[in-house]
């Protein structure tokens, strides 16, 4: 990785959890739909990144979130769930014609379809280990349910707008 | 042996997850344990700056309602000021002498809150230095808010009531009749009265206050008011509906009450409890 690129992941760190903490926190809709903006800063790092490094990058981003939401651990749990599995996700879901070097996995680059597929289960396992963390002190099972769906909806839909403004095309064709 | 250094090597990214994760889980359930450490919260000096200079600019556009909150607050307090301040001519005895002067009352600012989740939390701006300490009750004008369950030294950290775990000792105004208020994580406008028995006349519309039977709140704070009573699944208890006094999302300015006499009367129940000891 090039310092410049260093430098600018680094800043989207930053930025994802900045906003994380101090805007998305306060917007949940219905009282259900949370939105969990940050993971897409795991789900945009280079293919190339290796699995100890996101675990290891998954682990204190989950760990700062969890400061703010006071959710001590809940967040870094399920986002090292998400780091460990991302990779793998990667390589079982190839296109024909394989990866670009140097392409990040971006909603631009790979196109809709190809970018639902990577996005929403890897999304939909973060949060149900989330809010069932959460949930383990009550024997609710419907608002649970409703949490991860409304949830992995809204995270998907933001971020997937955030993609289409904010992300360069990189791929050259 | 070298075999064996190699599969370690090949599973080393599982290893580390493994590890992580267990890290993860670790700090999960020491917080969820009494005793458990408040490092990873957001009553931490960093997080805490960070929250309430954040909170300092949200705050202006809630000034209407606080305002209005704290003067009707201000109304009530007047109003019983008059009632008991003693007439100047008269000779007058304090006959509650040893009650007197066992509650002490702070006030303080939310600077972070949730309500969504099922284990919620607040933080508060004032810490050790202002005297805060862990078990002191936090309560609002309108009702009960939680219970402080760590502190740092300019924040702290409190377990709303809004948080499944957390049993607030309570009773029915009216027939003094007592049980226990406890959020079942569904709607943060709502919560339950549990324990009290299926004999038991309660009407909707009935208000709740705290019992002051476990020395965290004085009694006759409000709580909420009855909403439903049915005949739960459960044999022996009413299954109570109430709607809770205080708006949890619009939290602003909250007051922090100190029994003086709690360890006292801890130690004393314990002390009855195992006479052994």
């Amino acid at each position: 990785m090039t310092t410049v690129n260093l430098l600018k992941y680094s800043f989207s760190f930053c930025l994802y959890f900045l906003i994380q903490v101090f805007i998305l926190k306060d917007l949940v809709l219905f009282g259900y739909s949370f939105c969990f903006l940050y993971v897409f800063f795991l789900l945009s790092l280079p293919h190339e990144v290796p699995t100890i490094s996101l675990l290891l990058i998954g682990f204190f981003l989950g760990l700062f979130i969890d400061m703010f939401y006071d959710s001590f651990g809940i967040h870094a749990a399920s986002t090292v769930f998400l780091a460990f599995l991302r990779n793998s996700w990667i390589k079982a879901i190839i296109p024909t014609g394989g990866y670009d070097d140097n392409v990040p996995p971006t909603l631009l680059n790979m196109g809709l379809a190809w970018y639902i597929l990577y996005c929403l289960p890897l999304i939909l396992i973060h949060h149900l280990i989330f809010f069932y963390i959460d949930s383990l002190g009550t024997d609710l099972y419907l608002p649970l349910v409703i949490r991860v769906f409304s949830s992995m909806a809204f995270t998907f839909l933001l971020g997937a707008i955030v993609q289409a403004i904010f992300y360069k095309k990189e791929r050259v064709v | 042996m070298q075999q064996i250094f190699l599969f370690l090597y090949r599973l080393r990214a599982f290893i580390l997850f493994l590890i992580l994760e267990l890290l993860a889980l670790g700090i999960i359930f020491t917080h969820n344990s009494p005793q458990g450490a408040v490092y990873f919260n957001s009553s931490n000096k960093f997080t805490g700056r960070l929250l309430s200079s954040k909170n300092n600019f949200v705050s202006y556009f809630t000034l209407y309602s606080t305002n209005k909150a704290l003067a009707e607050k201000n109304a009530s307090l007047l109003n019983r000021l008059d009632r008991m301040t003693p007439v100047a001519d008269s000779a007058y005895f304090a006959l509650d002498s040893t009650l007197s002067n066992n509650y002490n009352f702070w006030s303080a600012r939310v600077i972070n809150n949730s309500i969504n989740l099922s284990q919620n939390f607040i933080t508060l701006d004032k810490g050790k230095v202002d005297g805060v300490v862990e078990g002191m009750g936090v309560f609002n004008e309108q009702g009960i808010i939680g219970r402080v369950k760590g502190t740092s030294n300019h924040f702290s950290s409190v377990i709303s009531l809004l948080h499944t775990d957390l049993l607030i000792s309570s009773k029915i105004k009216a027939t003094e009749v007592f049980g226990s208020i406890k959020w079942d994580g569904i709607n943060s406008s709502e919560a339950k009265l549990l324990y009290v028995p299926r004999h038991v006349m309660v009407e909707p519309g009935q208000e709740i206050v705290t019992s002051g039977y476990n020395a965290v709140f004085p009694e006759g704070i409000p709580v909420g008011k009855v909403k439903e009573v049915s005949y739960g699944n459960e044999t022996n208890y009413l299954d109570i509906t109430i709607s809770l006094g205080a708006d949890f999302s619009k939290l602003n300015f909250v007051y922090l009450v100190k029994n003086d006499l709690r360890e006292e009367m801890d130690s004393l129940e314990i002390e009855m409890v195992n006479p052994n000891q």
